[in-house]
């Protein structure tokens, strides 16, 4: 299985029955796929629609109904259409449940970096720094290292932020890890790797959860 | 009331001068007022001010504002899937501001909504944060942002009327309703015209008040 496929459906298995989630662009969105069928979330767009759906068949794509990546997409009955005043009003007033982004770096703290790298790349924040601040919930979806092996889950973040101490769970291809005030607790690591394989792959020293287990997808 | 407030695109355009600032409807394309972009490159209108979410794909929509130069400042919050805005930024032929996606809805909104700013916690301990005073209300912090008002505001709607009050379908709502109380002259390219009085007054989305012209082009594409 590939890492993003592994990623994604271990996502999937922090959803509960009702959530309403908001999903970033790329390796988050993929989590839909396997989200349990007893489980039923909404999925919220930030530029204006709740409810949304599986890709359109081939011939049936609607123009004026695209996900955050501009694709066509669907809506499911019950859903609802909004401008994007109101839709960031659900976002920064604390009415999503749940958001899953994607990262260039986490740290210690909770800090977040995920929207440019100087002089290199600045495709702009988007929606990511309204969500960060503002739902329940911010899980981290992303591989554990860095293209070149180097660790994205530091002591401080050196990237410019996307929003300060507002993390709350990682999910990566090596494990499972809670931000907690005390630091960053590692509670669940992939199958076949040790604590020490997580560590070495990690900047920011781990605490390991007393109850920890192995990831299950 | 005999208002009619159709014209053609060559005829609303005309608002739009050198040095002009504008706001354009749109998210990736999707409701976006294409036919209006495309006379304001015709127009040939320099030096402008874009507020716009995001500069679409290379060539497509505002991405042709950005390719034909036209552009000198723009304001957005994300310019990821037009390469050519990220080049032009990186060579210092465009100026960008990078806005929180939320918190340019509310500056526009303020901006509409005659409030003199809005308190965000967006930004807070980021980048987005210098520069801009600090308030703190009920023992919270947030960032205080400005209004943002444009000369004129192009945006897209799926249906309207001859008064100009308007229909939006999907997704394609997103910053159009916002954008058109924040501009002094506001433009609304719609699919389909209809007589006043012919959209039931329930179902009008945003009332034809903030409208001063309605262009009646063709349907969503991609």
């Amino acid at each position: 299985m590939m890492p993003k496929e592994f990623i994604a459906r271990r996502v999937a298995r922090e959803f509960k029955n009702n959530d309403i989630i908001n999903l970033g662009i790329g390796l988050p969105t993929l989590a839909v796929n396997y989200i349990p069928p007893e489980v039923t979330v909404l999925v919220q767009a930030e530029h204006g629609f709740i409810g949304m759906g599986a890709k359109p068949q081939a011939g049936q794509e609607d123009w004026n109904l695209v996900d955050a990546g501009g694709r066509p997409t669907t809506i499911i009955p019950g859903g609802a259409f909004f401008d994007s005043s109101v839709s960031f009003a659900m976002i920064r007033g604390g009415h999503i449940d749940k958001t899953v982004l994607g990262a260039l770096q986490v740290d210690r703290q909770g800090n977040l970096a995920n929207w440019m790298i100087p002089g290199k790349l600045v495709p702009g924040m988007g929606g990511a720094m309204d969500l960060v601040v503002g739902a329940k919930k911010v899980i981290i979806a992303m591989e554990h290292t860095a293209k070149d092996g180097q660790p994205k889950i530091l002591n401080t973040c050196t990237l410019p932020l996307t929003a300060c101490q507002e993390v709350d769970l990682i999910i990566t291809n090596m494990a499972v890890i809670e931000v907690t005030k005390e630091g960053l607790l590692l509670k669940e690591t992939a199958p076949g790797l040790s604590v020490e394989d997580v560590q070495r792959a990690t900047e920011a020293e781990l605490i390991i959860s007393p109850e920890l287990k192995v990831m299950e997808i | 009331m005999k208002v009619n407030k159709v014209k053609t695109a060559a005829e609303a355009i005309r608002e739009i001068r050198d040095n002009c600032s504008i706001m354009i409807g749109g998210f990736m394309g999707c409701g976006s007022p294409k036919g209006l972009v495309e006379e304001v490159v015709k127009s040939g209108a320099q030096n402008l001010l874009v507020i716009s979410n995001d500069t679409d794909f290379e060539g497509v929509g505002v991405g042709k504002l950005v390719a034909s130069g036209q552009i000198k400042k723009l304001i957005a919050s994300h310019i990821g899937t037009n390469p050519q805005t990220g080049r032009k930024m990186t060579a210092g032929e465009l100026e960008v501001e990078l806005n929180p996606q939320g918190t340019l809805a509310e500056r526009i909104r303020a901006g509409g909504a005659g409030l003199g700013g809005v308190l965000t916690p967006t930004g807070l301990g980021t980048v987005i944060e210098q520069g801009k005073p600090k308030v703190s209300v009920e023992d919270k912090t947030y960032l205080l942002e400005t209004p943002l008002k444009a000369d004129v505001a192009l945006i897209k709607a799926y249906k309207g009327d001859t008064w100009g009050n308007l229909i939006f379908r999907g997704s394609a709502r997103n910053f159009n309703p916002v954008m058109a109380t924040a501009a002094d002259y506001v433009i609304a390219e719609v699919e389909e015209c209809v007589e006043a009085g012919a959209i039931h007054p329930e179902e009008v989305m945003l009332p034809g008040i903030f409208i001063d012209a309605v262009v009646v082009q063709g349907g969503a594409e991609e």
